[in-house]
């Protein structure tokens, strides 16, 4: 903001008390918050649907025969909505994780690599360590997958505050670095016995998450992510942690001067974000493809940031974000199959609702500030 | 319309979201006068003088200029107009150099620059002839703040103009520089130039207006020839009541010594030495006043002090403790609080609540947090005693504090400090931006707290406050502390000086 | 071994300014995007769509020029979009960035795989300009005087594009802008104008890097074929210090990692696994960051949208 602009808001600040509006009823601006931000989201994913729709139209599909197998796709029946769930389960992780990064004012696009690096060391323990029970390895492979991910964030952290690496930057390169490395392995070192597919083996039975709806592969990682979204939820805001992390995201000056290591909460909200990441990687290997392979994740860690974006970074809201983007994946994929339309499309979708969210929230910013000028009165 | 008005403004609206900015204002300017726009912060003078500039609309009212109504809607109309302008916070940009600042904007875009020589000739004609010698070669932020402002100067002449507004300009000047200035500005008043000067600072309408037209809660209540009024009657207009702030007499003597600071060194980003050797005391019932003008070391001497600045060099001692390492935390450990110049960019969060505003050091301590969990009930009752105390005006306190007046948020933030009953209370710029009974009410507090037996270290650039408020007075220049004086305003002019980089003879 | 060693090195110094051209096109366009105060991470997105664009028109008309037109003006209509979202909208840029890069994947597979897929799609490329006698010295020789035209094109990009910055008065204008908006705006320079018009120059000549990819580095589209380019780039424009000289030093430096890559993992019965090669740019260009250490002189108004 340039300096005569803060001028003329402090100036206008002073004159507040001169306004002469109504003051509104705080029961009554805070259902306004509510209506406004909730019709934001959705105004904002019919916006990417027409305009996706049109892009169908115009590339000769039937947008409308589409968007019906899609939503077929997404909740046909008991099966169908099962696969949601699962493709929502590490989206909802990593939109948890992200939410918090994204709070912190730390642009992590690394939630890929994180998600990989979790993935590779959860599947190492679920092969070498398969001679441990199931309640003690399973939990292993979770917290594995966790720390994985954390360290992959946290080293991204450190570059940023150590030598001022821009993350952005950073965690794209270690998403490669990741991708990469995951790649050599499940084509040298941990290649299956059979060696013919680039994949590693199945990691032990007793690595495997329980499924607890048969005959679907719906399992407890589904019901694991919520509780997370929960604590996440806990922990930003009702705890001296989070209130440390979300002040230093709003303003970090501030936050140094009111004596919070910000170094601290960057590396912190960049291990939890990562750790998300990891977690969903460790959860996709031992609850659904018991094995790793380079293509384990079709981009959920990119899909993660428009599931945040989409939540206004609400660790609640994103588990909504995330059934809906869960739902969308899902969708497309039988798309694909019965409509011939490439699945890549909801990297559209996902782009068009980022833009639409996020010019909704520049234009929702300006609302409230009136709302709340109006209740100065 | 009699032929010797430039300008006239009629009935001129102009608000922003809730607010009422200029209120129907008339303003009526003389061909070759120098007119002062007098009025408190807020009263719409800059606001009024933007939207003459092109780079705010008004909502409603004419302007006449030359006998024309003319539409001015961006600042480029504004130099069409002939009307130049030299800004509080100085439009300038300081990558590049002197004669780059002045062609900016000069030249059709598909232009090369080749004219450059050409405007660098005349750049040194217009130095010559209106005294105002700089190096159109030399890199605008390079040079010192008064440089600076001649540039602008320069530059608005440069565009060929008839009218000038300079926005409150003296603001970051010595009082010798002002005087320079006020001089300078007289002689170009002399050669026909029509000249608009906003200012809050009575004596400078006395000393260098024609005419003066006070402003008032976004109107204007009078216009008057400074030759038939008084400073005494111009606060009065300007401040709708007689200013009477007697302040209470200390009490008590100077105790122990709280904070000493020991040839203190401290280097910015770029390696530059902004405090060089600095040494002083400040005692348990004292207000050490840090004068000078602004960006002279003060602000990063404030920083360093709270372990916000990295020490070079140099030893400071609160409480009998050295550190070499400082950080904000141990530094509040040792009973310091800390009052930022810097109101919204670092003493609140704007989007938090008023109450958690109010724990932004403490919220991780007992009671406000129990085994890391936030207790907000103890949260909201720690604010509201706060906002009772100290008069800040809210709804609640849960409500985000942007929603707050400036005045108030900057309570909240004295309040928050003073409460921590510290050893040593460091502000920074107290009444910086907000209105005269807000004001009135830090100072109080201030006071106050010194009588409670804090040692106090006030920085502020307005010389008024720092005659108020102080017990002893220290004068930075150039990261040096120059002298010392007590507060006897006879010394006024010796302060000014000092101000100046003259030390003070022993 | 140490003969193919050697043999390989003219082939290296070849490949790296060959590789280095995508790089320099792309940042040199951000260089003149962040001078004017707008930060697009974007550049990966809008590099697929200018492969894309450029290979799906030469594909159609058999026509380089009609492709690198085409490039070109895609280019700018995803400038405008992103000026739109980033200068009118004011929204915020790295946002709109992602968006922007997720669009750019979503597309370009989308339209490539109703369009191509399946079909033989080899396309005409940008021919190679040997210059007798000089492209046979030694050691220098395939660099400099084997290359294709739009590889050369960089050596008139990087001159045009500083004197466009630093002689002009649009340049004026774009560099002050991007340090001090609100000085520019008070001149009568339209803050939004210049950004605009910075933006669209910045996705034109990353468009046309994505381009070099599709019809003169290969003869195909490949989805993801920019693996990453795009973002490299931004670490370009960082380590060359925000000038459309020191990007083009800085791109040669990444140029060299990516022709090692390119050579080593061709060399056969080498010890080491060829993923070792491939994280090769990617690592540099982390190392590079932080050899970097906080020196900056990115333009003050990056990143922060522009408030009249």
């Amino acid at each position: 903001m340039s300096d005569s602009r803060s001028d003329i808001l402090a100036l206008a600040e002073e004159r507040k008390a001169l306004s002469v509006e109504a003051p509104a009823s705080g029961l009554r601006r805070r259902w306004q918050v509510l209506l406004w931000s909730t019709l934001g989201p959705i105004a904002a994913i019919l916006a990417a649907f027409v305009v996706s729709g049109l892009m169908l139209l115009v590339a000769g599909f039937d947008p409308l025969f589409a968007f019906a197998t899609l939503l077929r796709g997404a909740f046909g029946d008991l099966r169908v909505i099962s696969e949601v769930l699962l493709q929502a389960t590490p989206l909802m992780l990593i939109g948890v994780g992200l939410a918090v990064a994204f709070r912190s004012n730390i642009w992590n696009i690394g939630a890929e690599g994180q998600f990989y690096a979790g993935a590779v060391l959860s599947t190492i323990a679920g092969i070498y360590l398969g001679m441990l029970p199931a309640v003690v390895l399973v939990p292993l492979v979770l917290v594995l997958g966790f720390v994985g991910g954390a360290l992959w964030g946290v080293l991204a952290g450190w570059f940023k505050v150590r030598f001022g690496a821009s993350e952005i930057v950073t965690t794209i390169m270690l998403n490669y670095v990741a991708i990469i490395g995951t790649g050599y392995l499940v084509t040298g070192p941990m290649i299956e016995q059979a060696g013919t597919y680039p994949q590693t083996a199945k990691v032990a039975e007793a690595a495997r998450l329980y499924r607890f709806l048969p005959p679907t592969r719906l399992h407890i990682g589904f019901l694991l992510a919520l509780v997370f979204a929960v604590i996440v939820y806990v922990l930003l805001f009702k705890t001296s942690t989070g209130y440390a992390i979300r002040a230093a995201g709003h303003n970090q000056t501030a936050a140094r001067y009111a004596g919070i290591d910000v170094e601290r909460t960057v590396l912190l909200a960049m291990g939890i974000s990562g750790g998300a990441a990891g977690l969903a990687g460790a959860i996709q290997v031992s609850g659904l493809t018991f094995r790793l392979y380079q293509q384990i994740s079709p981009g959920y860690g990119f899909t993660g940031i428009a599931v945040a974006l989409l939540a206004g970074n609400h660790p609640l809201g994103v588990i909504l974000s995330a059934l809906l983007f869960g739902a969308l994946r899902s969708g497309s994929e039988v798309m694909q199959i019965s409509a011939k339309i490439p699945s890549v499309l909801v990297f559209v979708v996902q782009g068009l609702v980022i833009l639409s969210v996020v010019s909704y929230g520049v234009y929702q910013m300006k609302l409230f500030g009136r709302l709340r000028v109006a209740k100065e009165g | 319309m009699s032929d010797d008005v430039i300008l006239r403004m009629e009935n001129m609206v102009k608000t922003f979201p809730g607010v009422v900015a200029n209120a129907g204002i008339n303003l009526e300017v003389r061909r070759g006068e120098i007119h002062c726009l007098l009025g408190e912060n807020g009263a719409g003078k800059t606001v009024l003088m933007s939207t003459l500039y092109g780079l705010y609309h008004a909502d409603a009212g004419s302007i006449i200029y030359k006998g024309q109504p003319v539409q001015i809607r961006s600042p480029k109309d504004a130099i069409r107009q002939r009307i130049g302008m030299v800004h509080q916070h100085f439009m300038l940009v300081p990558t590049l150099t002197v004669a780059e600042n002045l062609i900016l904007g000069q030249y059709r875009y598909w232009q090369r620059l080749s004219q450059m020589e050409r405007a660098k000739a005349e750049i040194r004609r217009l130095g010559e002839e209106f005294g105002l010698r700089i190096d159109p070669d030399a890199v605008v932020g390079r040079l010192s703040v008064g440089e600076q402002q001649r540039v602008e100067i320069l530059k608005a002449l440069y565009h060929g103009i008839d009218l000038l507004i300079l926005d409150e300009p003296t603001a970051v000047l010595t009082p010798q520089e002002t005087s320079q200035l006020l001089g300078f500005l007289r002689e170009l008043a002399d050669k026909g130039l029509t000249i608009i000067f906003i200012t809050h600072k009575l004596e400078e309408v006395m000393q260098v207006s024609d005419r003066v037209t006070v402003l008032r809660d976004g109107k204007d209540v009078a216009t008057l020839n400074t030759a038939e009024t008084s400073p005494r009657e111009l606060a009065r207009l300007m401040v709708g009541r007689d200013v009477l702030m007697e302040m209470p007499e200390r009490q008590g003597e100077p105790g122990e010594v709280v904070l000493a600071v020991q040839d203190l060194c401290v280097e910015n980003e770029r390696g530059l030495r902004v405090v060089d050797g600095v040494s002083f005391e400040v005692r348990e019932r004292e207000i050490v006043g840090i004068a000078g003008v602004a960006g002279n070391g003060q602000s990063e001497l404030a920083l360093a002090l709270a372990g916000l600045m990295p020490i070079h060099s140099g030893e400071v001692r609160l409480n009998g403790q050295v550190l070499r390492e400082w950080t904000p935390r141990q530094v509040s450990q040792l009973g310091l609080a800390h009052v930022p110049e810097d109101r919204h960019g670092m003493a609140i969060i704007l989007p938090f609540s008023v109450s958690n505003n109010f724990v932004i050091h403490s919220f991780g301590d007992e009671p406000f947090s129990r085994h890391g969990f936030l207790n907000f009930s103890r949260i909201r009752e720690y604010a509201q005693r706060l906002v009772r105390e100290y008069d800040v005006r809210l709804v609640s306190v849960d409500d985000p504090i942007s929603s707050l007046s400036g005045g108030n948020q900057q309570k909240v933030v004295v309040a928050r400090e003073l409460n921590r009953e510290p050893r040593l209370l460091l502000v920074n710029q107290p009444t910086r931006g907000i209105d005269i009974g807000a004001t009135e009410f830090v100072r109080q507090r201030i006071l106050a707290q010194r009588d409670r037996g804090s040692a106090v270290l006030l920085i502020s650039t307005e010389l008024e406050e720092i005659f108020h408020l102080s017990d002893r007075i220290l004068v930075m220049y150039e990261g040096k502390i120059v002298g010392e004086v007590p507060p006897d305003r006879s010394l006024l002019d010796k302060i000014g000086l000092m101000m100046a980089g003259h030390r003070a003879e022993a | 071994m140490d003969t193919v060693w050697i043999a390989m090195i003219p082939a290296i110094l070849a490949a790296t300014w060959r590789m280095a051209t995508p790089l320099i096109y792309a940042a040199v366009g951000e260089v003149i995007t962040e001078r004017a105060g707008v930060l697009n991470i974007g550049l990966e997105g809008t590099m697929l769509l200018g492969a894309f664009t450029a290979f799906a028109a030469v594909y159609a008309t058999d026509n380089l020029w009609v492709g690198l037109l085409a490039t070109l003006l895609v280019g700018v209509v995803v400038g405008l979009v992103f000026a739109f979202f980033t200068v009118t909208v004011k929204a915020n840029q790295i946002i709109v960035g992602v968006a922007l890069n997720l669009l750019g994947l979503g597309l370009t597979g989308f339209l490539f795989r109703t369009l191509f897929l399946g079909t033989k799609n080899a396309v005409r490329t940008v021919p190679v300009l040997n210059i007798p006698v000089l492209s046979d010295l030694p050691v220098v020789g395939e660099m400099l005087f084997h290359q294709n035209l739009m590889v050369y094109g960089t050596l008139l990009l990087v001159p045009v594009a500083s004197f466009v910055l630093y002689k002009t008065a649009f340049g004026l204008a774009i560099r002050s802008v991007g340090e001090h908006p609100r000085a520019s705006d008070t001149v009568g320079i339209s803050v939004s104008g210049i950004r605009y018009a910075a933006v669209m120059i910045g996705t034109a000549l990353t468009a046309i890097a994505g381009a070099f990819l599709t019809i003169a580095h290969t003869n195909q589209f490949v989805e993801g074929i920019t693996s990453g380019r795009g973002f490299i780039a931004l670490a370009v424009v960082v380590f060359g210090r925000w000038s459309p000289k020191g990007a083009f030093w800085a791109s040669l430096l990444f140029g060299v990692f990516f022709a090692l890559q390119l050579r080593l993992q061709a060399m056969p019965d080498l010890a080491i696994p060829y993923q070792a090669f491939q994280v090769l740019p990617y690592a540099a260009t982390i190392v590079v960051l932080l050899s970097l250490r906080g020196r900056s002189h990115a333009p003050s108004a990056l990143a922060i949208p522009y408030e009249a």
